[in-house]
């Protein structure tokens, strides 16, 4: 199952609600200003940080460039992705949840 | 009927108060239009960034992959225009660039990750900017 979240963690709940209900090994992408929450050395990296073992999170590469997040600034573990990776998520994984 | 305003030598201090990241809503793009009509007037105007208004200011913003319009030069002209309040005597305007110390630093950032120059408050001394503003615009 592949989950979407594009909300800030430090303005929305939908990162925190999508980590409580993804079950383990599911996929998880973060994009438009969901890409906060793959931001190291934040108050809120740890949401993140702390489950990489439990999902595959992914982050789009387009919207970390348009906010000005360097590729080096994302938490280890989580992938970036561009639209056609996207797509490909889509198509591979299943339903989609979008936490809005 | 044209109506006239008569506004000669009003002079009001504006505070904008940004609190969303760029791009994902409307709000920033627009505080920012409301900003720059402001210079036109001759105000004096506090531009506050807290929360994730923060991020509106982050260096390095390419949006050219996203396919929206880049918003990060517009504020290079507020830093002009607030450049020129302060070196000409002629224009009666203080600007003054703000950032809120406790949402920067819980975003992990610091005044060197700003594409222009800020005075960075405490929450505190924020408030009382705030209190002190004619006006205050949210977005």
């Amino acid at each position: 199952m592949l989950h979407t979240v594009n909300k800030s963690p430090f303005e929305r709940n939908a990162l925190e609600s999508c980590l409580r209900l993804a079950k383990k090994g599911s996929a998880i992408i973060l994009f438009e200003d969901g890409v906060y929450g793959a931001m190291a050395g934040t108050a809120k990296s740890d949401m993140v940080a702390s489950r990489t073992g439990d999902y595959e999170f992914y982050v789009l590469g387009p919207d970390l460039a348009a906010r000005g997040i360097a590729e080096d600034q994302i938490i280890g573990g989580v992938k970036v992705v561009d639209y056609g990776g996207f797509v490909d998520l889509a198509a591979d994984k299943g339903t989609v949840q979008s936490w809005l | 009927m044209a109506f006239e305003f008569d506004t000669e030598g009003v002079k009001k201090t504006f505070t904008f108060l940004n609190r969303k990241a760029p791009y994902g809503t409307i709000y920033a793009l627009e505080v920012l239009e409301t900003v720059l009509i402001t210079a036109a007037f001759e105000q004096h105007a506090n531009i506050v960034f807290i929360d994730d208004g923060v991020y509106q200011i982050k260096k390095g913003q390419d949006t050219k992959a996203v396919n929206m319009k880049n918003f990060l030069p517009t504020y290079g002209i507020i830093e002009m225009e607030k450049d020129d309040a302060d070196e000409d005597e002629d224009i009666d305007m203080v600007w003054r660039i703000i950032v809120e110390k406790e949402s920067m630093e819980a975003r992990g950032l610091t005044e060197d990750d700003f594409k222009v120059g800020v005075e960075v408050l405490s929450s505190a001394e924020l408030a009382e900017v705030l209190d002190q503003s004619d006006v205050v615009i949210g977005g």
